[in-house]
C-alpha cells in the first residue's frame, strides 16, 4: 500500500479546489489530488463571467444580487448562504485581480461589468452590470490565475490520480483512496481534513456543455459511502448550446445584446418575459424555447432555434465574444457576423450535489449534522445557494466564495482543534476490489451500449419536462442499466494509463448520479426551477418548499429520500415573473 | 483567427453523412511490445464529427486499449494536442469533412510518450514553472482592484489565451534538437506576465529567460504559431522577449 499523510488533502483541482488551497497552502501541509492536470479543469470552460455588486459601471449593492440569487433559485435557495455569497463575492473577485487575474477594464481602469440573466437593480426593476469578465473567457482565466498562485506557494499536486474512495473513522473523516493513472497503482491519503472539489455530473446527459471528465465522482463516492445527496432533482439546462453538439454558447453573448429568434424570425422571450426578455434565467428561457419548438415554431420544424449576434457588429463581436463565435465557426461552421446560430438548450449545471453548510462542511441529515472534517465545495457541493435554478455567473463565484471559506475554516477552526482519526482497516479494501474486479473479468459487454443508453434516456425522460410516466421509465431503465454496467467488461487490462478503466468508473458513478436525480424528480410533484413536470405545473410552497436528501440503499433505483426545510430569512416566496 | 476551419454553409441542415475514413495511429504499448508500431482503423464518421469523436468511437467500439487524453471537447482545456498528419493540433478542433480519407496520428514529438498518444507532460510544466508565471508584486494592494486602463490591458491579452496545450512546443526543432530550452509555451507564459502593467517581476523573468536555455535558442522557424489552436502569434510573442531583453521592457 501507498501511504501519504497530510493535514489536508484537496480532490479536485477547478476553481473550487484551487482557492480552498490557497487558504492553506502556508500554514498547513496540503496535497491536491486530480485526476486531470489542474488547467484541464472545467471551470477553465466557463466563460461569461463572475458576479459581484462592485458597482462600477452603476448603482448596485450585494443585497440586489442576494434577492436575485434567492428569486433566480425559485425560492429553494438557502438565503444565509445566499446572502454570504452576495457579500462575499466582492472580496473574493478583488483577490482575483490581486493575484493577476486580467479582466477587462473600463476606461478609468476599474474591473468592467456586464449584463447577465436574471440579475437585477432595485429587486427586479431592470438589468444591472455585475458580471465581471476577462472577455469569454473569465473561467479560463480564474483556472490560470489560480494554478499560477499555486505555482508560486508550491502546492503539492497528485497529478492524474483518481479518487475512488473516502474514508471515515472514529466519527470523522481521515482519507481518500486514490488510483495513480500512469501505474494503476493504489495510495492512500491519511488526512485531518478533505474537501471534494471534484465538479459536476453533465456527462449524464446526451447534448450537454460539460467536459468528458464531469462524471459526478466524488458525489458518487460520498454517496456509495453514506453521505446523501441534497437537491439532485434541480439539474439546470442552459437554453444556448451548439444546436446538436451541445457546446456552450454564453449567456453573455445575451448579456452583449443578442436575439434568439424562431422560425418566423420574432424575438419569442418578450412574449413570454416582458422585463428581462433574453435575460430572464435560464431554466425559463430553455422552457420558451421548447415551447416554440413544441408549438411549431423551431427552424426548419425541428427543435432548435436561432441565437443572433449579427447586429452587434463586428468589432463588438471580436471585442467580447471572441471565443464562442469562433466555438460556431468552427463546428457549425455559419459564420456569426452575418448569420445566425443554430441552438438548443444544453444540460449545464448541477445546482444539487453533496450538503454543506455556510462553512463547507459536509452535513449528513434534517438536522445538518456536520461531519467533522469533510467539506466540499463548487459544483460537487449544494450549499444550497443555487437552489432550484442557478444564475449565470453564479457558479464561479460559488467557487471563489465557498472554496474560500472551507479553506479559511480548516486553517482557523478545524485544524488546530483536529487529530488524525486512525485509518480503518483494510483502508484500500473498497478500491482494490473496484479495481481488480474489472481488469479480471473475462467475459460480459462492454461500456459503450450502458453508457449511450443512459444519456438518451436521461436527455428523453429526465430532461427540461418530466413527468410521472417518463421518470418512472426512467428508474426501470436505471435499474436496468445498473444490472448490465455490474457485468461490464473492459478491453483494456493494462496497468498503464488505463482510460478505459477510468470511463468506466466514471460511468459508474453516473449511474449513481442519475438514480439520486431519478428519485428525487419522482417524489417531487411540482414544478420549481429547473424542476419542470407538465404533470404537476405549479410550484407547490405548501408540500415541497424543501431540500430532498437522497440515501444510498442496497435496492437499486430506490434511495430512501427524506426532506430538511429551505432556509428564508428576508424574501418570502413570490411568484417569480421577468 | 487563425483556426477557422473553411467549412460548407448550411452545413447544420443536412442530415447525417457518413463517411469512411481510415485513421492510421501510431501506438505504444509498453506493457507488451517495447517498440512502438502502426496500426490503421476504419471508422465511420459524420464530416461534422471531431476527430476526437472518431478516436472515442474507435475506443468505445472497437479497441478499448487506445489511449489518448480528452476532457472539453472543444478546445479549451488543452489535453488532447497531438501530431495530425504532420502537424500539431487539437482532436477536439479538427472536423473530419476538412482532414481528408485517410488521416495520420501520431503523439506530439519532443515529449516522453507513456501510452500511444498520451506524453508525459511533467517536463512541459516543470519549464513553465521556471519563468515564474505568476503576479509579482510585492507592493500592498488597495482595498479595491489595481487599476490597469483598457489600453494596458490589451497589451498582454494574446498572450493570456494560452491553455498550455504544449502544440507550439512539441512542434518546435529547437525543442527535438535540445530538451533542455525553455520552449515557446513558457515564453509565451513569461510574457504574458512581463508585459503585465501590474506586475514587477519583468527583470528577474529575463534574466531567466537570457540565458544559455532562454530565447536565443529560438530560431524563428514559426512552426509554433501554426500549432497554436488558440490563434496567439508565439514567434512575435518571443520576439518582443527578446527585444525586450536587449531594450528593456516598457514598464
Ligand atoms: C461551458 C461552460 C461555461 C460556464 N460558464 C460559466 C460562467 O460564465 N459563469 C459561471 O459562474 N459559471 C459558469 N459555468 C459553470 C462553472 O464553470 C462550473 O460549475 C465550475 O467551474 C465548476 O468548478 P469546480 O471547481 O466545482 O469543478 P471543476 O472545475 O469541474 O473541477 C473538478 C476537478 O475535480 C477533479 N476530479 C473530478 N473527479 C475526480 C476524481 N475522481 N479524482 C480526482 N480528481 C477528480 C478534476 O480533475 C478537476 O480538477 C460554466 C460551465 C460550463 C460547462
Ligand atoms: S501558446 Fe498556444 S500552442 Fe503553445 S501551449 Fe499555449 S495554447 Fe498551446
Ligand atoms: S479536449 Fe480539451 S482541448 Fe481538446
Amino acid at each position: 500500500m501507498n501511504y501519504h499523510k497530510f493535514d489536508v488533502v484537496i480532490v479536485g483541482a477547478g476553481g473550487a479546489g484551487l482557492m480552498s488551497a490557497m487558504q492553506l497552502a502556508h500554514n498547513s501541509s496540503i496535497a491536491v489530488i486530480s485526476k486531470l492536470y489542474p488547467t484541464r479543469s472545467h471551470t477553465g470552460a466557463a466563460q461569461g463571467g463572475v458576479a459581484a455588486a462592485l458597482g462600477n459601471q452603476e448603482e448596485d449593492h450585494w443585497k440586489w444580487h442576494m434577492f436575485d440569487t434567492v428569486k433566480g433559485g425559485d425560492y429553494l435557495t438557502d438565503q444565509d448562504a445566499a446572502e454570504v455569497l452576495a457579500r462575499e463575492a466582492i472580496d473574493a473577485v478583488y483577490d482575483l485581480e490581486h493575484w493577476g487575474l486580467p479582466f477587462n477594464r473600463t476606461p478609468d481602469g476599474k474591473i468592467d461589468q456586464r449584463r447577465f440573466g436574471g440579475h437585477t437593480r432595485n429587486f427586479g426593476e431592470g438589468p444591472v452590470r455585475r458580471s465581471c469578465y476577462a472577455a469569454d473567457r473569465t473561467g479560463h482565466m480564474i483556472l490560470q490565475t489560480m494554478y499560477q498562485q499555486s505555482v508560486k506557494n508550491q502546492v503539492n499536486f497528485f497529478n492524474e490520480y483518481m479518487m475512488l474512495d473516502v474514508l471515515f473513522n472514529d466519527g470523522q473523516a481521515c482519507g481518500v483512496v486514490a488510483m495513480n493513472l500512469r501505474d494503476t497503482s493504489i495510495h492512500v491519503f491519511h488526512a485531518k481534513a478533505i474537501v471534494f472539489a471534484t465538479g459536476g455530473y453533465g456527462r449524464a446527459w446526451r447534448i450537454t456543455s460539460n467536459a468528458l471528465a464531469c462524471t459526478g465522482d466524488g458525489m458518487a463516492v460520498a454517496y456509495r459511502r453514506g453521505i446523501p445527496l441534497e437537491d439532485m432533482e434541480m439539474y439546470q439546462f442552459h437554453p444556448t448550446g451548439l444546436y446538436k453538439v451541445g457546446i456552450l454558447l454564453s449567456e453573455a453573448a445575451r448579456g452583449e445584446g443578442a436575439y434568439l429568434l424562431n422560425s418566423e424570425g420574432e424575438r419569442f422571450c418578450i412574449r413570454y418575459a416582458p422585463t428581462m426578455q433574453e435575460l430572464a434565467p435560464r431554466d425559463m428561457v430553455s422552457r420558451f424555447i421548447y415551447q416554440e419548438v413544441a408549438e411549431g415554431r423551431g427552424i426548419d420544424g425541428k427543435d432548435y432555434v436561432y441565437l443572433s449576434v449579427a447586429h452587434l457588429g463586428k468589432e463588438r463581436i471580436d471585442e467580447k465574444l471572441p471565443d464562442i463565435t469562433d466555438f460556431a465557426r468552427t463546428y457549425l461552421g455559419v459564420e456569426p457576423y452575418y448569420e445566425p446560430v443554430p441552438i438548443q438548450p444544453t444540460a449545464h449545471y448541477a445546482m444539487g450535489g453533496i450538503p454543506t453548510d455556510i462553512e463547507g462542511r459536509v452535513v449528513v441529515d434534517e438536522q445538518n449534522t456536520v461531519m467533522p472534517g469533510f467539506y466540499a465545495a463548487g459544483e460537487v457541493a449544494c450549499v444550497s445557494v443555487h437552489g432550484a435554478n442557478r444564475l449565470g455567473t453564479n457558479s464561479l463565484v460559488d467557487l471563489i466564495v465557498f472554496g474560500r471559506r472551507a479553506g479559511k475554516h480548516i486553517a482557523s477552526k478545524w485544524l488546530p482543534e483536529a487529530d488524525y482519526a486512525p485509518l480503518p482497516n483494510d483502508p484500500d479494501g473498497r478500491a482494490r476490489e473496484q479495481v481488480e474486479s474489472l481488469l479480471g473479468r473475462t467475459r460480459g459487454e462492454g461500456q459503450d451500449a450502458i453508457r449511450k443508453e443512459l444519456r438518451d434516456m436521461m436527455m428523453d425522460k429526465v430532461g427540461v419536462i418530466r413527468s410521472e410516466q417518463s421518470l418512472t421509465e426512467a428508474r426501470a431503465k436505471l435499474v436496468e442499466l445498473r444490472e448490465r454496467y455490474d457485468g461490464v467488461r473492459l478491453m483494456d487490462t493494462s496497468h498503464t494509463f488505463n482510460t478505459e478503466l477510468m470511463e468506466v468508473i466514471e460511468l459508474g458513478n453516473l449511474l449513481d448520479c442519475a438514480e439520486a436525480t431519478i428519485a428525487g424528480a419522482l417524489a417531487r410533484r411540482e414544478s420549481r426551477g429547473g424542476h419542470y413536470r407538465n404533470d404537476y405545473e405549479a410550484r407547490d410552497d405548501v408540500n415541497f418548499l424543501r431540500h430532498t436528501l437522497a440515501y444510498h440503499t442496497d435496492q437499486v433505483g430506490e434511495p430512501e429520500l427524506r426532506y430538511k426545510p429551505v432556509v428564508i430569512t428576508e424574501f418570502q416566496p413570490k411568484e417569480r415573473k421577468y | 483567427m487563425a483556426t477557422v476551419t473553411a467549412a460548407p454553409r448550411g452545413a447544420t441542415q443536412t442530415g447525417s453523412d457518413l463517411r469512411t475514413v481510415q485513421v492510421r495511429i501510431k501506438r505504444f504499448q509498453p506493457d507488451t511490445n517495447d517498440q512502438p508500431y502502426w496500426q490503421e482503423f476504419t471508422v465511420q464518421v459524420e464530416g461534422k464529427d471531431r476527430l476526437l469523436d472518431a478516436l472515442n468511437k474507435i475506443k468505445w467500439q472497437q479497441d478499448g486499449t487506445l489511449t489518448f487524453r480528452r476532457s472539453c471537447a472543444h478546445g479549451v482545456c488543452g489535453s488532447d494536442a497531438m501530431r495530425v498528419n504532420g502537424r500539431n493540433r487539437l482532436a477536439c478542433k479538427l472536423l473530419m469533412q476538412d482532414l481528408g480519407a485517410r488521416i495520420t496520428v501520431e503523439p506530439m514529438l519532443g515529449f516522453p510518450i507513456i501510452r500511444d498518444l498520451v506524453v508525459d507532460m511533467d517536463p512541459f510544466f516543470a519549464k513553465y514553472e521556471k519563468v515564474k508565471p505568476y503576479l509579482i508584486n510585492d507592493e500592498p494592494a488597495p482595498h479595491t482592484e489595481r487599476l490597469q486602463s483598457p489600453e494596458q490591458r490589451a497589451r498582454f491579452d494574446e498572450t493570456t489565451k494560452c491553455i498550455l496545450c504544449g502544440a507550439c512546443t512539441g512542434s518546435c526543432p529547437s525543442v527535438w534538437a535540445n530538451s533542455e530550452w525553455v520552449g515557446p509555451a513558457s515564453i509565451v507564459n513569461a510574457h504574458r506576465f512581463i508585459f503585465d502593467s501590474r506586475d514587477r517581476g519583468a527583470a528577474d523573468r529575463l534574466n531567466i529567460l537570457s540565458d544559455r536555455t532562454g530565447v536565443w535558442r529560438c530560431r524563428t522557424i514559426f512552426n509554433c504559431s501554426e500549432a497554436c489552436p488558440r490563434g496567439i502569434h508565439v514567434t512575435e510573442a518571443i520576439e518582443e522577449v527578446k527585444r525586450a531583453i536587449m531594450y528593456g521592457s516598457e514598464e
